[in-house]
């Protein structure tokens, strides 16, 4: 770095937020660096300039400076990191900086953290799955390269276990795929699981891991997903790999923004959320996509724990108003022992329709999942009814209804957290499910299908 | 006068002498256009359109003399732009800020003239015409005037001036300032129906020509469906689309669909006749918040030509949302939910720029408004949501438990409204439809009566109902998948003529009437329930969307499987 200006002037110390005077020439949204004594230099970023002063965010937060000997520098730029494959096989901290021993990620490339919103006229319109080797998301609501599809759970359910397996399984019928892990606000306990999980991934230098730790500074939360997709979107979209972007928990991201909003002393929008979080979310989740002359795609999963399951928590629902689709884990499944406890029902892939079936998974899919979910849906009315009236006044049908739940519990839904099936397997599971109702029950199935089965 | 604060959006300069309220700003070295919002005896507040990522105080503040104007003039149909309607096909991969600034269109355009040298013509009559494949854009006399020089029939550049009126110059592309409503000559109170194509809104909450409709529903309710639908088979001239800080890959998809669909009308493709503003919801939020403004101002533009334009927003929240963070950064009072109290007359403003009119030439052209609306938490008593009923003629409510039950539109009949239904009646007897107004009614009774009923079968059993009433609780199935659902995949259903439309309706009431003469004369219920209406039900999907007969013919099926009373 070459030498640049030095600023000592302190005006004020607030939160994560430090104002400095006498400034000149920097920029909104610059990089800085804070040096305080003899400790490590810490990293910042301009959140405003007001003639000679700027107030800085600091990333690891303020603790122990004070106005008299703190050094502030900015970089004549906003914040950028290196970008290429050396990321790959690393495990890093919020801030990219390695926690694995090995040296700094160093790269030629370097690209700004928030990226540049992509040309609508060049995203192409996504269309074939990313296989996750988790039975209920392949069959129900696959997962589509490009796509952007939040895992909704709430605390105490193993939605991070969830994360962890399609982290580890997760491919793209054998195209370059690559997978960034980004853990924000996680105790150490799952972050040493969600590394022993990755571990195998990892050493086979195809996953990143960044880990942001609940004890960490608050502030680094917020660059955390945006180093993931900084390296993403150019290990997708300059090196054409199919990347996979697995970011929890973001309800844990959006508490971080709050924070820092709280801390500027910006007017709180919903639950005291800065009225920005749209935006501020999207700037995140729309990175995912396609590009027209690219191999590549960025695809998403974001997973967020709906606080005391609400799922119009201002954090799920603007999330649900920017992502395709949704899975939702229940307390319900939970409780019946299914893992991963998906609620099929409230579960949806928008962009199902154009990345399964013909010619993008197999033939039968799509009337598969339709059969399983309109057949699934009976099987719960029916449910209801039992518990009011037992299983005795059922009807036949009914009956036959309530062993399809069974079975499709059994067979399709529940699955081991280390079990990666193929998709043959999965929909083989799914039919062995749907053949236990008779074929005048199946009208969701072409009668060709049916013939092929032997029905 | 250089950058003194920047805060994200926020920018705040020293005053620029001559400056005023709305006038466009470039900042710093990058350009990046901004909108001056506030005027203090020492500062200028703006708001800046792009990334302010690097701007610093003591960057140059460049009056650009004008507030915010659209180019109006060929080029606009079948491309896509952005909020400030800059064509996206100008910038490449990555929209780094910046990106709009000194583009040069190349193409000519093919002006044919109308009027010759010393002519007098009327302000807004036509002195010539370019043909926009298949839209005929007429350009318009600035002022009543003597005709000065015409240019020869032949090629134009885009910023070519082709004649001159009362000594004004009338150019190819003519700019318009966005916030300000075109003139026309008179507003029209006469109704005349605009068709979607989607059968619950024809049938039972139409919207005239000129009118506003608002759809509100929580996220997986079916909204961008909704409106990609009426987008692609309204039977307008011209359709504007404005994304409105929604999904990229939805905007992509739009795109995409649009350009391989052909236009039953013109032959031509559908993209064609469509305007796409695209201002997706990582694009930066002040463009975001002038983009409905944008698309209202194209909209008009094609209006006072003397076309029908539909303009379609997805969605109006994204849009109350932009003020509300704007409003928010500059540290006005907030009043319902953090919005801004302009809030209410700021939605008003945009509605009512829909109209039906005479425009300055003598024309009649319309501009109809529809907007999505993004309620917080599917919550249909917050602001935005309940201020646009207010100012809407019409209200497509979409309902989570129709749209899980896969009930496609999911508009529900409880939530929903049309002002317009009654006088659209008289409009479409003249049209040769007289049952129009009688069959709506029919259709709502008995929709009422179905959902009164089986509310009270829940009781007490549909076992425990006279068998008049099961025929209505089956009537209003018979209506409700017979009829209401459409299906938007697909060739045969995507979109449904007035004709087949009304032909599934009698259809249905015809079978209803039957089944109440069977039951009359001593059929039992079970036996009239247990017919097989399949052909019915199917008729929508399984004939072609505009025939009739074919609906006819599926009647005549299911009719005679009921039997005559005898």
């Amino acid at each position: 770095m070459t030498a640049l200006v030095e600023y000592t002037d302190v005006a004020e110390l607030r939160g994560p937020l430090l104002v400095v005077r006498g400034v000149a020439g920097v920029g909104w949204d610059e990089s800085a660096t804070v040096a305080a004594g003899s400790g490590a230099p810490r990293h910042g970023a301009v959140l405003e300039v007001d003639g000679d002063l700027a107030v800085v965010q600091v990333l690891e937060g303020t603790e122990g400076l004070r106005p008299g000997g703190t050094r502030v520098r900015f970089a004549g730029e906003v914040l950028h990191v290196p970008v290429g494959e050396a990321w790959l096989g690393r495990v890093c901290n919020g801030r990219g900086e390695p926690l694995d021993g090995g040296p700094p990620v160093l790269a030629r490339r370097r690209a700004p953290v928030s990226g540049y919103p992509l040309n609508p006229t060049y995203r192409e319109p996504p269309a074939e799955p990313v296989i996750t080797g988790v039975s209920v998301i392949d069959a129900l609501t696959t997962l589509v390269r490009g796509q952007k599809l939040p895992v909704f759970s709430v605390a105490g359910l193993p939605h991070l276990a969830l994360a962890t397996q399609i982290a580890a399984q997760a491919t793209a019928g054998g195209e370059p795929f690559a997978v960034v892990f980004a853990g924000m606000g996680l105790t150490h306990l799952d972050a040493a699981t969600v590394r022993d999980v990755l571990e195998e991934r990892s050493s086979a230098g195809d996953l990143l891991l960044l880990l942001n730790t609940a004890d960490d500074p608050v502030v680094e939360r917020i660059l955390t997903p945006r180093i993931a997709l900084t390296v993403a979107e150019h290990l997708a979209f300059e090196l054409g790999r199919h990347v996979l972007v697995v970011m929890a928990d973001m309800t844990s991201y959006a508490e971080a923004l709050r924070e820092v909003s709280a801390a500027r002393g910006e007017i709180p929008g919903r639950r005291a959320y800065p009225g920005y979080l749209y935006s501020d979310l999207a700037s995140i989740y729309e990175r995912c996509g396609r590009m027209r002359g690219s191999p590549g795609s960025v695809t998403i999963v974001p997973v967020l724990t709906m606080p005391a399951g609400d799922i119009t928590h201002p954090v799920p629902d603007l999330t649900g108003y920017i992502t395709e689709g949704q899975i939702v884990l229940s307390a319900q499944m939970q409780a019946r022992g299914v893992y991963p406890p998906v609620e099929p029902l409230s579960s949806l892939s928008r962009l199902m329709r154009k990345g399964a079936g013909p010619g993008r998974t197999r033939e039968d899919h799509l009337d598969v999942a339709a059969q399983i979910l309109a057949a699934l849906a009976r099987a719960r009315q029916t449910q209801e009814l039992a518990e009011l009236m037992g299983t005795d006044a059922l009807s036949p049908t009914d009956q036959l209804y309530l062993a399809f739940e069974r079975e499709l519990r059994e067979q399709l839904l529940d699955q081991r957290g280390d079990e990666a099936r193929t998709l043959e397997q999965t929909l083989e599971r799914a039919w062995r499910a749907l053949l236990t109702l008779p074929r005048r029950e199946l009208t969701m199935l072409p009668s060709a299908l049916l013939a092929e089965r032997g029905v | 006068m250089s950058v003194v604060r920047v805060s994200g959006s926020l920018v705040e300069a020293e005053p620029v002498p001559g400056v005023a309220m709305d006038d466009v700003v470039l900042l710093g070295p990058a350009g990046v256009p901004g909108e001056v919002v506030a005027i203090t005896g020492h500062r200028l507040t703006i708001q800046a359109y792009e990334d302010t990522g690097g701007l610093a105080p003591g960057a140059a503040v460049q009056s650009q003399g004008a507030p915010l104007s659209a180019p109006l003039g060929p080029g606009l149909l079948g491309a896509v732009f952005d909020g400030l309607l800059r064509p996206l096909s100008a910038a490449g991969p990555w929209l780094v800020p910046g990106w709009g600034a000194g583009q040069n269109d190349a193409r000519r355009w093919e002006f044919t003239p109308a009027v010759t040298a010393g002519a007098v013509v009327e302000a807004g009559q036509e002195v010539g015409t370019i043909d926009d494949g298949p839209v005929r854009l007429r350009l318009g006399a600035p002022v009543a005037g003597v005709v000065g020089d015409v240019a020869p029939a032949g090629p134009v550049a885009a910023d070519a001036v082709v004649a001159t009126v009362g000594g004004r110059p009338v150019p190819v592309t003519t700019r318009w300032a966005v916030r300000r409503p075109r003139p026309y000559r008179e507003r029209l109170t006469t109704a005349e129906g605009l068709h979607t194509g989607q059968r619950v809104l024809d049938l039972l909450y139409p919207v005239a020509r000129g009118s506003s409709a608002a759809v509100p529903g929580g996220f997986g309710t079916g909204k961008t469906v909704l409106l990609q639908q009426i987008a692609k088979w309204c039977d307008a001239d011209v359709i504007v689309y404005v994304g409105c800080g929604e999904r990229g890959n939805e905007m992509a998809d739009v795109v995409a669909e649009l350009s391989e669909l052909q236009d039953p009308r013109t032959g031509d493709r559908l993209a064609r006749r469509t305007v796409i503003i695209a201002n997706t919801s990582n694009m930066p939020m002040m463009a975001r918040e002038a983009s409905v403004y944008t698309g209202v101002t194209v909209a008009e533009y094609f209006r006072d030509m003397g076309y029908h334009v539909v303009v379609i927003a997805d969605s109006t929240s994204r849009w109350a949302e932009a003020l509300r963070e704007f409003a928010s950064r500059t540290g006005a009072l907030p009043a319902e939910e953090g919005y801004p109290a302009g809030l209410p007359s700021a939605l008003a403003a945009f509605y009512e720029r829909a109209g039906h009119v005479v425009t300055l030439g003598g024309r009649r052209g319309s501009v109809t408004i529809v907007g999505a609306v993004s309620p917080a938490g599917g919550d249909l008593t917050e602001p935005v949501t309940a201020h646009t009923e207010r100012f809407v003629r019409s209200v497509w409510t979409l309902d989570r438990d129709l749209a899980y039950a896969r009930h496609y539109p999911a508009v529900t009949w409880e939530g929903s409204f049309s002002r317009d239904a009654e006088t659209l009646g008289p409009w479409h007897a003249e049209q040769g439809d007289p049952a129009w107004a009688r069959r709506r009614e029919r259709v709502v009774a008995l929709l009422a009566d179905a959902d009164r009923l089986s509310a009270l079968a829940e009781l007490v059993g549909v076992g425990g109902l006279p068998g008049v009433e099961r025929v209505s609780m089956l009537g209003g199935r018979l209506l409700r998948e017979g009829v209401l659902q459409q299906s938007a995949l697909g060739t045969n259903d995507a979109h449904c003529s007035r004709e087949k439309g009304a032909a599934l309706v009698d259809a249905v009431l015809a079978v209803v009437d039957r089944c109440e003469a069977l039951v009359a004369a001593g059929t039992p219920a079970t036996a009239v329930e247990e017919t097989d209406f399949g052909p019915l039900l199917r008729a929508a999907r399984e004939t072609g969307p505009d025939d009739a007969a074919g609906v006819a013919a599926r009647l005549e099926a299911v009719l005679a499987g009921l039997g005559a009373p005898t």
